[in-house]
């Protein structure tokens, strides 16, 4: 091979090498642990350090949990209990407060023949989640459903629900397991009708005010079809303002008329009576659902061409984010019945509902910009040399990548505004952490309890929350489309 | 400039027509106050394949992207197949349904599929039916030899493929006019060729294209007129034989010798 025409450094490989494994090396635990624990004197005594600090807290806490009372209907009884069982002074959790309580902490003063109503209406959610959160795969959805129809309809045979709505219920769950297998966009539709629904079971009063929302949105698109013709920026206003008008000047009329012709009414429930979590996941579910879009529009909007449209935008996000949610809330509470016409009474945890939206929505806005700024110009450039016009380019090529980019990022808003819920607690609503756990000890049996409760509704929070995070990280992983 | 090897092909056997397809006329633009294109004068024949050179910031970048007005130019007049671009947003996005656009960087959807990649513009601008505008879809994904791909992510294939699914992509609006930025400066010298390939096809079936490349082989074996640019203006042009042999300009040979000296 050394050719000297080729000089003394001239070299010709004659045969490719084949692929090799690596080299063997010590594996499994005993690596991992070196490695990772113990690689050094500095290492080895933050690893023991660690070890007693778990040990400590295990061994603080462990009896009191260990010797939690689940039966008693008093906080001195469970003191009793514990006294007798573990002896004088021992320490120990009387969880039977959430046994006693649990409905509390979960409808409020909801009417307790009416639990199955706020039941349904969250078993109904994961039928309305379906076709949106667990749309990529089949065996997922079909999990959910499953599960939410079965525990449901339990649930629902618990409280005694009326024979016909518990026929409802296994109907509606019957159909979309039905239809998720098959033609799931199909459920989309029932997404859509959902939030009246939740709304009538949840607050009673008659359903032909549902239908007369319906109508409007009726008329309403029938304008956006007809103004369609002529521009669609016609199509979209009058569409608005046609729907706001018969909401304004028909619906009532026509819905207590068509009550007194034919009753559909079902009790009312007043909102001082929604609390617990059925107060926290109905503020946090509708603020979900309508902070995102608006943050979209909102991001879109900063980012606009236009000078009016990027201020109007700039202006609301940052009077919103400079602003504590407490404060909202205390407009909501107050000040919004100074600038409503007299007479006019609009209800507190509606009102509780948009101040929260238009918080999230504010830090929303932020979040998709985020995502926006770091798509490349050149998605943009590729979109309009193709002719897309501005609104497909967003939804069909820029949307989809910048969501996708700040999936956690909403998710954390999500789980922010999940948790600020609990703030109603300062414009007097039920809410589980501070206010019903005062009015559970306002009563004199449970009086000076305090870590169990909290334990309880933390407890409650963390499983929506990190079920919130785990879906998150899923999607994530789902929409991943490159091999990187 | 090393020359990357090409299959044959014979310049004659592509026509061009009398029709005009683009036209410009003394067109200005600035970047702020910075004058990037001075007075352009440029009228494109149908079937003609232009390559415009030049030194980076001479603006022949620029150039191509204001004839499907992802640049706006400030004065004078640039009219596509009929259509002058104005500030009137159907217009452009009419030229742009017309004028198929490849990028140095390829600008694939990167959510997409190659497939969908190719039917998007075809079903939402043009309102093809789906079957149709995938049927389309795979016929070009033939033609530029990926049709195995379809159902890839475009992270998931090479540069030269990802640039090709590219080409695809605009062909499927069925374009009058190929643009081309630069397509393969960002690619691996090997799948330089692979991309070239395709666009010497697409110069056979008699598209218009213009071809902003320093791939003079390419210029050489494809462009009936090569345009050098220096300065934001058209210094030199002329047919591709006389313009790498007699170049007439001090700063044209200057160019050319050193991208092609070594």
């Amino acid at each position: 091979m050394s050719n000297p025409n080729h000089g003394p450094d001239a070299y010709l490989r004659e045969e490719m090498l084949p692929e090799m494994p690596p080299p063997p090396r010590e594996t499994g635990m005993v690596k991992w642990l070196h490695e990772n624990l113990f690689s050094g004197p500095v290492n080895a005594g933050l690893t023991v350090l660690g070890l007693l600090i778990v040990w400590f807290l295990f061994d603080h806490f462990y009896p009191w949990f260990a010797h939690s009372v689940w039966n008693a209907s008093s906080l001195p009884e469970c003191r009793k209990i514990i006294a007798e069982t573990w002896g004088e002074g021992a320490g120990g959790a009387c969880f039977a407060v959430i046994r006693e309580r649990w409905n509390q902490y979960i409808y409020g003063f909801y009417p307790p023949g009416l639990y199955w109503r706020p039941t349904l209406v969250f078993g109904l959610l994961f039928v309305a989640l379906a076709p949106i959160l667990f749309s990529i795969s089949r065996n997922i959805r079909r999990i959910v459903l499953l599960t939410a129809a079965i525990v449901t309809v339990l649930s629902l045979v618990a409280l005694n629900t009326p024979p016909i709505w518990l026929g409802v219920a296994v109907a509606i769950f019957a159909v979309a397991l039905l239809v998720a297998e098959r033609r799931q966009m199909w459920l989309l539709g029932f997404s859509a009708f959902y939030p009246l629904l939740g709304v009538w079971l949840i607050w009673g009063g008659s359903f032909w005010w549902i239908i007369m929302i319906l109508a409007g949105m009726g008329f309403g698109s029938l304008a956006f079809i007809i103004a369609g013709r002529l521009s669609p920026l016609l199509a979209g206003s009058s569409a608005i303002v046609v729907t706001l008008l018969v909401w304004v000047f028909l619906s009532g009329d026509a819905a207590k008329d068509a009550e007194n012709l034919y009753s559909l009414a079902i009790a009312r429930v007043d909102s001082e009576a929604i609390g617990g979590f059925l107060l926290a996941i109905t503020i946090g579910v509708a603020g979900i659902t309508m902070s995102l879009p608006l943050g979209i529009v909102l991001a879109l909007a900063r980012r606009s061409d236009m000078f009016l449209v990027s201020s109007l935008a700039v202006i609301f996000i940052e009077f919103i984010r400079g602003v504590p949610l407490i404060t909202l809330l205390f407009v909501a509470q107050l000040l919004l019945n100074y600038f409503l016409p007299p007479g006019t009474s609009f209800d507190i945890v509606l009102r509780v509902i948009i101040m929260v939206t238009l918080f999230a929505a504010a830090y929303m806005a932020e979040v998709i910009r985020g995502g926006l700024a770091a798509l490349p110009t050149g998605q943009y450039e590729a979109a309009d040399a193709l002719g897309l016009d501005y609104w497909k380019a967003q939804r069909l090529i820029v949307l989809p990548q910048a969501l996708k980019i700040s999936i956690p990022g909403i998710v954390s808003t999500f789980i922010g505004m999940f948790k600020d819920t609990t703030l109603v607690a300062f414009v007097g609503l039920y809410e589980p952490l501070k206010n019903i756990s005062d009015a559970v000890r306002a009563n004199i049996e449970w009086k000076g309890i305090y870590w169990e409760p909290f334990i309880f509704v933390g407890a409650i929070f963390f499983i929506i929350c990190f079920s919130m995070s785990r879906y998150s990280m899923y999607l994530e992983r789902r929409l991943q489309r490159d091999n990187r | 400039m090393s020359q990357t090897p090409m299959r044959d092909v014979d310049p004659d056997q592509m026509t061009i027509s009398d029709e005009i397809a683009i036209e410009i006329i003394r067109m200005n633009k600035w970047f702020g106050s910075f004058h990037v294109l001075r007075d352009i004068d440029l009228a494109v024949h149908r079937g003609e394949r232009i390559v415009i050179a030049g030194p980076s910031g001479s603006g022949k970048s620029t150039l191509i992207r204001c004839i499907n007005r992802l640049e706006e130019h400030q004065n004078g007049r640039i009219v596509v197949d009929g259509i002058e671009l104005t500030s009137d947003i159907k217009n452009i996005d009419k030229v742009r349904s017309e004028v198929g656009m490849v990028f140095q960087h390829f600008n694939l959807f990167p959510h997409l599929t190659v497939l969908e990649n190719c039917t998007l513009a075809p079903i939402w601008v043009r309102r093809t039916p789906r079957r149709q505008a995938e049927d389309v879809a795979m016929h070009f994904l033939e033609k530029v030899r990926i049709p195995e791909q379809a159902g890839k992510y475009p992270g998931q294939l090479s540069g030269g493929q990802q640039q090709r699914v590219a080409i695809a992509r605009s062909l499927c609006m069925q374009p009058r006019i190929m643009l081309f930025d630069e397509p393969t400066s960002a690619l691996d010298p090997e799948m330089i060729k692979e991309v070239l390939d395709t666009m010497i096809e697409l110069a056979e079936d008699g598209m218009t294209m213009l071809c902003v490349t320093h791939e003079m082989g390419f210029a050489q074996a494809v462009a009936n007129r090569v345009i050098f640019m220096d300065q934001g203006q058209i210094v030199e042009q002329n047919n591709p034989h006389d313009f790498f042999n007699n170049p007439r300009s001090e700063r044209t040979k200057l160019f050319l010798s050193q991208i092609l000296g070594h």
